[in-house]
């Protein structure tokens, strides 16, 4: 098995929410609870779920663009946690993010030469000639040109956007590239080439990824592994293929059964959920699915299920899986 | 044929052109004709408030009492005052003053305003506490009120109330721009560059004050306009220039009591303090629509 290069446990972020005249606190929306994983050094780990469930604060989370609540997180045998933020900052070297809106991501009055060179100056890196041939370096690495080079952000397409977002995320030759939700601001055509230059760019540079979307199509397409979560928890881990084959976890098989399947005359049960998608700061007790869950029983309104591994590489956290 | 290839290749010449934001604005600014005529008039009172002292017909303190209050003439163009100076003089050496009290007051102001507004959006927390609180004591005070509060502290004279004008203007500057950087603060960009790894002070000086600076320079071009009707203001009730100084407002004030014998001693002035507000307003107005299209009302 090859080596660890993250490992996050029991992360926990609460966002306080303050109401009044004094800001006094009021609640927590518990955006990411007690979630724990490791990434593999050259894997891909893909993190899925609905809109809210806290799959992009976790990414930053790790990176401390918010500062985690509780847990711990270690990246290549170093507590990220515990560094100061000057240590912190020396660190994002190593650990670089792609973002989701390509058209903010940007910054609107810099060109592009500047835009990849500042990772670079930032970190001391290079003299100025260097910097500058390597930004050109790596503006064809990811498919544009070296004429490019001088344009601002708004004369690009959102691919082409993205791609300069890629390209500053390499420039410091990261170990870990955390992608948010990197396709879903681009139309389908898009995604498929910048989804396949991403695999390119891992394969060549040895990359790991922890790739956060949505789409379980693009994440199915570039995951090695796939995790599930389902309001700020974890539910479900698992390889790739094993997940889509055999989703354990109710929650996981009503999100597959919604993939669309390129089949007319294909028939096949579809698991629709009823209600809505609880607050996160107010989550139901127990497991947080069992408001909606098909398949609920009495504990799961009492005990919040532990996430274990039920079969060698599968994690889960259901009580359903109780006895194995 | 060749003539479409001739065309097409024009395009994609056209196309390869660097167009950096200034440019585009200056391309918007040019369209904009209320825009190029205030622009028009701030330049002709810059001219007039360069090379006034050197075309003027007369000198600004000859007094020559035989010939007081005289209506507009060919000799005097805007007639002459209760002392016997030619209007027309003083007003081209008033557009120094006003010109240099608007300026500096405002740049005083933006860069003050700037720089509270921007620790107090960038920080919060306490620092945005006391900084914003101290914005809203001075606002709520009407500004000319203030301006003769901070005069009569300092005494009256015109560098004073141009250090007035400059200090009852910092709330708005202040204001505009932590608004601003509240806003910028959460864009993507922003969090790329904290996660890139940079240092919270490059994250405020290249990435955040750069696109917080067109509102301010919307802003300042219009704060130059109110300023010079409140330097006016102040020379007006005797707090900013002194007597022999040809500030419009302080020609106002004085020629106010022959209103009825001599009205042109006061309305050369008003009319001169007028067109230059109403020049900064339009260059200013165009200006925001050029540099900011979302800030239009």
């Amino acid at each position: 098995m090859a080596n660890v290069l993250l490992k996050v446990e029991n992360l926990t972020k609460y966002f306080p929410i303050r109401a009044g005249m004094l800001a006094r606190k009021v609640g927590d929306v518990k955006a990411v609870n007690d979630i724990s994983f490791e990434v593999y050094e050259g894997e891909t780990l893909g993190i899925v779920g609905e809109s809210g469930c806290g799959k992009s604060t976790t990414g930053r989370v790790i990176m401390r663009l918010h500062e985690p609540t509780s847990g711990k997180v270690t990246f290549d045998g170093v507590e990220l946690t515990a560094l100061s933020s000057e240590e912190m900052r020396k660190v994002r070297r190593d650990i670089q993010m792609v973002f989701q809106d390509p058209y903010a991501s940007l910054n609107p009055r810099h060109t592009v030469e500047k835009i990849l060179e500042e990772p670079l100056i930032v970190h001391g890196i290079g003299s100025a000639e260097e910097r500058r041939r390597k930004v050109i370096e790596y503006l064809e690495v990811v498919g544009l040109s070296a004429y490019h080079a001088k344009r601002y952000p708004h004369q690009f397409s959102g691919g082409q956007r993205q791609r300069i977002g890629i390209a500053r995320a390499l420039m410091t030759n990261p170990k870990l590239i955390i992608a948010d939700e990197p396709v879903s601001a681009l139309d389908v055509s898009i995604q498929a080439q910048v989804l396949n230059l991403m695999q390119k760019l891992q394969e060549d540079l040895k990359l790991t990824y922890i790739f956060i979307a949505h789409d379980l199509g693009v994440v199915r397409h570039i995951s090695d592994r796939v995790a599930v979560m389902y309001l700020g928890s974890m539910v479900e881990l698992a390889a790739s293929e094993d997940l889509y084959a055999e989703p354990l976890h109710p929650y996981s098989q009503a999100l597959l059964s919604a993939v669309p399947i390129p089949d007319p005359n294909y028939e096949r049960e579809q698991v629709i959920l009823t209600g809505d998608i609880p607050s996160p700061s107010n989550p139901p007790t127990g497991c947080a699915f069992h408001t909606r869950c098909p398949m609920a029983m009495e504990v799961c309104k009492q005990q919040v299920p532990q996430f274990r591994q039920v079969k060698p590489g599968h994690s889960v956290a259901c009580h359903l899986y109780n006895d194995r | 044929m060749s003539e479409i290839a001739s065309k097409t290749s024009i395009n994609l010449a056209q196309e390869d052109q660097v167009v950096g934001p200034w440019k585009e604005a200056w391309r918007s600014f040019r369209k904009n004709k209320s825009a190029l005529v205030g622009t028009a008039i701030v330049i002709f009172f810059v001219l007039l408030a360069i090379l006034g002292p050197f075309i003027a017909p007369q000198g600004i303190n000859d007094q020559n009492l035989s010939q007081r209050l005289l209506p507009p003439s060919s000799e005097f163009w805007f007639g002459t005052d209760d002392l016997g100076r030619d209007i027309f003089s003083r007003i081209l050496h008033g557009a120094r003053i006003s010109l240099t009290v608007g300026f500096f007051a405002v740049v005083i102001s933006a860069a003050a305003g700037s720089f509270l507004g921007i620790i107090a959006g960038y920080y919060g927390k306490w620092i945005d506490t006391i900084i914003s609180r101290i914005f809203d004591i001075m606002l709520a005070f009407p500004s000319i009120l203030l301006a003769i509060a901070v005069v009569s502290i300092l005494g009256p004279s015109l560098r004073n109330a141009l250090i007035a004008i400059a200090i009852i203007n910092i709330p708005n500057f202040g204001r505009l721009i932590r608004s601003r950087v509240l806003s910028i603060k959460e864009e993507e960009y922003i969090h790329a560059a904290k996660a890139i790894g940079m240092k919270n002070a490059r994250i405020l000086w290249r990435h955040i004050l750069p696109n917080s600076m067109t509102p301010v320079i919307v802003q300042g071009t219009l704060a130059i306009a109110t300023a010079i009707i409140e330097a006016a203001a102040l020379g007006f009730l005797g707090l900013g220039a002194e007597a022999p100084q040809p500030e419009w407002g302080k020609m106002l004030a004085d020629a106010r009591i022959f209103l009825l014998n001599a009205p042109w001693a006061m309305i050369f002035p008003g009319l001169a303090i007028m067109l230059t507000v109403v020049g900064f307003n339009l260059m200013g107005d165009g200006l925001r629509d050029a540099l900011d299209p979302k800030m239009k009302s």
